[in-house]
């Protein structure tokens, strides 16, 4: 498992990902990725942004079948 | 050149989220597919029950909801749409969105789960993925069609199923990071399955405390069991093909990268 043995056969150490440089994808991307599922999920039934009902109306069966409440 | 173990650029965050985006896409695809042909009778169905008893309604309960519809913004979108065009945005976006979180997921595990290679930790995720973030819930808070479900405590039910979606997640993460502190004492399979007994034991006690729904009245046993079986077989079909995708995308860019640092190795060797 060792590195320090530099022959080609040598079996590779799984490397990490430094979590410095993860942490802001994460960042950046769950807040991306919780305003879509609130869309989907929530969106014009418990809080809406915009007012009205289009997008509710529009992802409702997915919002159903996929175990959200929907209404 | 030997490689420094830890750092790697082939094996970046941006690398994991493009697999992760287009994995999530696909599956979000199938699961549109399974939702579509399982789900969509059943929702139908329940529609027309709901359409049914509408029907009795006094003229006094139609006048105020006619006057609710012709608020600004309120718009009727048919069933074609609905059953698919809408179907497959909703799939497709949450689909992307899981798909991108599972694939960072899969990034912060690769190589800190004991001895995992790169699939099985990405594996994991999916399956983790699954229990804590469709299952779980599902469990306390499953599927309801249309025609369920009171107007008026829909804040409730919202705020109760993200409250235990939140839970659940969290208490995912915990365990995993539990049981990894304790391989250093324990064997892998040990320390796995005490970490699923915390998680389990967290998300039942969060259950019990929150508070339970039944708004079912009179709705038809047999079209909510289809309906609910339909649902939770969309959210597996989800999630197995986000799992499996991942775990083959990043298995092969592991592939990749281990024959990159074996051939510098070789290099640096002549």
């Amino acid at each position: 498992m060792s590195q320090t043995t530099a022959t080609p056969t040598a079996v590779v150490t799984v490397p990490v990902v430094p979590l410095l440089k993860l942490g802001t994808w994460v960042v950046f991307f769950g807040l991306l990725a919780m305003l879509a599922i609130f869309f989907v999920s929530a969106d014009q039934g418990a809080l809406s942004l915009p007012a009205g009902n289009a997008v509710h109306e529009w992802v409702h069966d997915a919002r159903h079948l996929l175990g959200y409440p929907c209404h | 050149m030997s490689t420094v173990p830890g750092e790697s650029s082939a094996l970046s965050p941006a690398a994991f989220l493009i697999r992760g985006l287009a994995v999530g896409l696909v599956a979000g695809l199938i699961a549109f597919v399974v939702a579509f042909a399982l789900g969509e009778p059943q929702v139908d169905d329940a529609i027309g029950l709901e359409e049914a008893a509408a029907a009795h309604l006094t003229p006094d309960e139609v006048a105020a909801e006619e006057a609710a519809a012709d608020e600004d913004g309120m718009v009727e979108i048919s069933r074609e749409n609905q059953k698919s065009w809408g179907l497959l945005t909703g799939m497709l976006a949450v689909g992307a969105a899981l798909g991108g979180l599972a694939s960072l997921a899969a990034a912060a595990v690769l190589g800190r789960l004991g001895g995992l290679s790169a699939r099985g930790s990405t594996a994991l995720v999916g399956l983790l993925g699954f229990v804590a973030i469709a299952l779980v819930p599902f469990a306390k808070y499953p599927a309801t069609p249309p025609a369920v479900g009171s107007g008026d405590t829909i804040g409730g039910r919202t705020a109760s199923y993200f409250g235990l979606l939140l839970v659940s997640v969290l208490a995912v993460i915990a365990v995993v990071v539990l049981a990894n502190r304790l391989l250093a004492r324990l064997d892998g399979w040990t320390a796995a399955l005490i970490g699923a007994a915390a998680y389990l034991v967290v998300v039942t006690v969060a259950g019990y405390l929150l508070p339970s729904v039944n708004e079912l009245g009179d709705f038809p046993a047999d079209t909510l069991w289809y309906f609910r079986r339909a649902s939770l077989v969309t959210l597996a079909s989800l999630w197995a093909a986000i799992g499996v995708g991942l775990t083959v995308l990043v298995g092969r860019m592991y592939d990749r990268f281990a024959a990159d640092v074996a051939r510098r190795e070789l290099a640096a060797s002549l």
